[in-house]
């Protein structure tokens, strides 16, 4: 059984939090300035050029590239034949996470339900994390991180379509959403959909879509296809930068579906998880 | 499309010259304030009690920083989503703020308070949070210090870019942009 240290992994953890939130990844930069050559819009390709100004701005005074540092969200695969000492790998990922935020000097973003008290004197600065874990063969733990912003979390949705309505209902949902968002959400977006599965598993695919490089293919050609076109239609809506009007609403479209692109034989899961322009998101192996 | 510099307070002859798509530059006072502190100015109007600064020709901008580094007026400082606000905004209009910066849509009863008490809501540029922090040279908390982010802030600005959104005359710049680029 291999070990890694405890404070090697809350180390890690702080490090990729502070660098991601004010390094725009490579990925999301070539995306933008595609967006910058190809947008007509005036005021949307001035959008444009101020995102791209604010990245190096952010980079070089590693100053947030946003206010909204999020939610820190996790998606973790933890090998079978290896383990934390001193300590457990949650309790890394939380102690990582509030040195990250505090230390960065991100934002504190999380609160109460209800009384909207914010929960860094009764948990802890940011906590607590939204983590989901694997257990996968190995001796490695694979961590990643997106720092989840709220204002295009506001107009993600999921729903349950008939299984009649098919992959042109899937489109059909996926451009109300993005439609009736319009400006909300800082478009231009990455657009991560979860398709299948159950109705919960849905939105946590369309969670993981949103961490895949913009750029990348889809493994599956079929699905690739579809990716490529939903996004033709949803910049075809005229949303643009900011909302403005424009033809660059959508950077990608992201699509994961559980394994045998399964469902239930009654049903038809489908949830979009919406993602500003700012799409901050780092991994790591240890 | 035209483009303007303007200094704070806002005049009602300011507020008349812009229309929807203009790009303005504001320098001078300008006040952060979102959700948490609406609701407590809001409380304040409505029992007759002083607020913490003068409406009169204000600009508020619907922010929450991320905490400064050491030696920085503020942190990253883009604006937030503006619907949250809209139950509050009409009555701060209608008591004589003149300026909202923030982002995405307002409802009717803000854009029709902008008409009748001559106000305008401007567009900033959601999460360039770092670029705009930039043109902010002070920063100061006034009231409500416990909210963290959501306190009060009055903010120097010089050449704070914002783009005109809502206008006294109806326009509404995510409609009528959207209308341009769409395509069947």
């Amino acid at each position: 059984m291999r070990t890694i240290d405890y404070e090697t992994v809350v180390k890690s953890i702080r490090d990729m939090i502070i660098y991601s939130t004010t390094h725009l990844s490579e990925d999301m930069l070539k995306a933008l300035e595609k967006a910058y050559e190809e947008e007509h819009s005036e005021v949307s390709k001035a959008v444009l050029a101020q995102l791209l100004e604010n990245a190096e701005i952010a980079q070089k005074e590693s100053k947030p590239l946003c206010q909204d540092t999020g939610l820190a969200i996790f998606f973790v695969k933890v090998g079978e034949d290896v383990r934390v000492e001193g300590g457990t790998l949650k309790e890394a990922i939380y102690e990582g996470t509030q040195k990250g935020y505090k230390e960065g000097y991100l934002r504190a973003s999380t609160c109460d339900c209800f009384t909207r008290a914010n929960l860094k004197d009764k948990l802890g600065y940011n906590l607590p994390p939204v983590i989901y874990f694997d257990i996968v063969p190995g001796d490695k733990i694979e961590i990643e991180y997106a720092a989840k912003g709220g204002g295009s979390e506001n107009v993600s949705r999921a729903t349950v379509l008939a299984p009649a309505q098919g992959k042109e209902g899937v489109k059909e949902f996926i451009k109300k959403v993005i439609s009736d968002a319009g400006p909300n959400p800082c478009p231009p977006l990455v657009v991560g959909v979860g398709i299948g599965g159950s109705f919960d598993l849905a939105a946590v695919m369309s969670k993981h879509a949103l961490f895949r490089d913009i750029g990348t293919k889809n493994p599956d050609p079929e699905l690739d296809q579809f990716e490529q076109e939903i996004k033709d239609e949803l910049n075809k809506l005229g949303i643009g930068a900011m909302g403005m009007g424009g033809s660059q609403t959508a950077l990608a479209v992201h699509i994961e579906m559980y394994e045998g692109r399964m469902c239930h034989i009654a049903s038809l899961p489908v949830s979009v998880n919406v993602q500003c322009h700012s799409s901050r998101h780092a991994h790591i192996t240890l | 499309m035209a483009e303007f510099r303007l200094n704070t307070p806002l005049s009602d002859e300011d507020i008349e010259k812009l229309k929807a798509g203009d790009i303005v530059y504001l320098s001078g006072t300008i006040y952060t304030a979102r959700d948490a502190a609406h609701k407590r100015l809001v409380d304040l109007i409505n029992n007759n009690e002083e607020l913490p600064f003068d409406l009169k020709g204000a600009v508020i901008y619907f922010v929450g920083p991320t905490p400064p580094k050491p030696g920085e007026p503020i942190g990253s400082a883009g604006p937030t989503t503006s619907y949250r606000m809209d139950s509050y905004s009409p009555i701060l209009i209608e008591h004589g703020l003149k300026g909202m910066i923030g982002k995405g849509k307002r409802n009717k009863d803000v854009i029709d308070a902008c008409k009748k008490y001559k106000a305008v809501y401007f567009g900033a540029t959601g999460g360039a949070g770092a670029l705009l922090s930039e043109r902010i040279k002070k920063a100061q908390i006034i009231a409500y210090e416990e909210l963290g982010p959501e306190a009060i802030r009055k903010l120097e600005v010089e050449d704070f870019p914002v783009v005109v959104v809502n206008d006294i005359y109806g326009n509404d710049l995510y409609q009528e942009g959207r209308k341009i680029w769409e395509k069947d």
